[in-house]
């Protein structure tokens, strides 16, 4: 699985599963970018075979409904924009 | 390859938002007043015809496969109960009154679609049940999955007067 890497301060193993056709997933990203945290994406729906696959079993083990944006800080998911949680989480 | 697609231009968005408003209005729904992000939803639910060849909800991920995906075809089965609960479909591309005239604040939306697992094990039906000849009927009653219109005829429309959704998302109701 190919995650894209976005540069910026490090805050532990941030991972934003996302879909390239979302919105939400698009702020949630915009968001992170701007708080300037370095994290990891990838946008499922792009993905075939094993390695969509692979990235849904992992989704399911933090958000057993596997909706997008699902983003993990450390071993926390935050599922959907949830601004406050998400800055809190990153402060 | 989905990215070998050609993206949908700006008049195709310009002209999906303007029949999905004209239509949302026609059936008494409302399009979200945020105009760029309906654009991009439905910049989103053009990318989705493209690769799957059915408008599936952009916030959500389709199967690739017609019959799987029915529910989440926009405008989705959920839409109406999440419109009445949070204000807002899934996605928010529908909102509701009270959210239209800003009366109301828009959060993140939990999603009420079940997991795939429930999906297959038992298939959505609403259905009223009856017991063997307490109703007669001269014609079968035809629910629509997405609205909840529900006509008298032979066989479902062809596409749903007040959702405009196909009749391959109708269930016999009686």
């Amino acid at each position: 699985m190919n995650f894209e890497h976005v540069a910026g301060k490090t805050k532990g193993t941030v991972t934003l599963y996302a879909l390239s056709t979302c919105i939400w997933c698009k702020k949630t990203k915009e968001l992170l970018s701007s708080l300037g945290i370095a994290f990891d994406y990838v946008y499922v729906d792009l993905l075939k075979g094993d390695d969509r696959s692979n990235a849904i079993e992992k989704i399911k083990k933090y958000n057993p409904s596997t909706s997008f944006p699902t983003l993990v800080i450390g071993e926390k998911a935050i599922v959907g924009f949830r601004e406050k949680e998400i800055k809190e989480a990153l402060a | 390859m989905a990215a070998e697609l050609a993206e949908p231009t700006d008049q195709e968005v310009q002209a999906l938002c303007l029949r999905l408003d004209k239509e949302a209005k026609q059936g008494g729904y409302f399009l979200n007043p945020d105009a760029d992000f309906v654009k991009g939803l439905v910049r989103g639910l053009l990318v989705n015809e493209r690769r799957y060849g059915y408008r599936a909800c952009p916030c959500r991920l389709a199967a690739d496969d017609r019959s799987s995906d029915l529910d989440i075809i926009c405008p989705c089965y959920y839409r109406d109960a999440d419109v009445v609960e949070y204000g807002a479909c899934y996605c928010a591309l529908y909102v509701s009154k009270a959210v239209l005239l800003g009366e109301q604040p828009l959060g993140s939306i939990p999603e009420r679609r079940p997991p795939m697992e429930k999906r297959l094990a038992k298939p959505e039906s609403s259905a009223v049940s009856l017991d063997a000849g307490s109703l007669l009927l001269s014609v079968p009653v035809w629910r629509c999955l997405v609205c909840g219109y529900l006509c008298g005829r032979e066989g479902p429309p062809e596409v749903c007067p007040i959702c405009k959704a196909g009749k391959e998302r109708f269930e016999r109701f009686i």
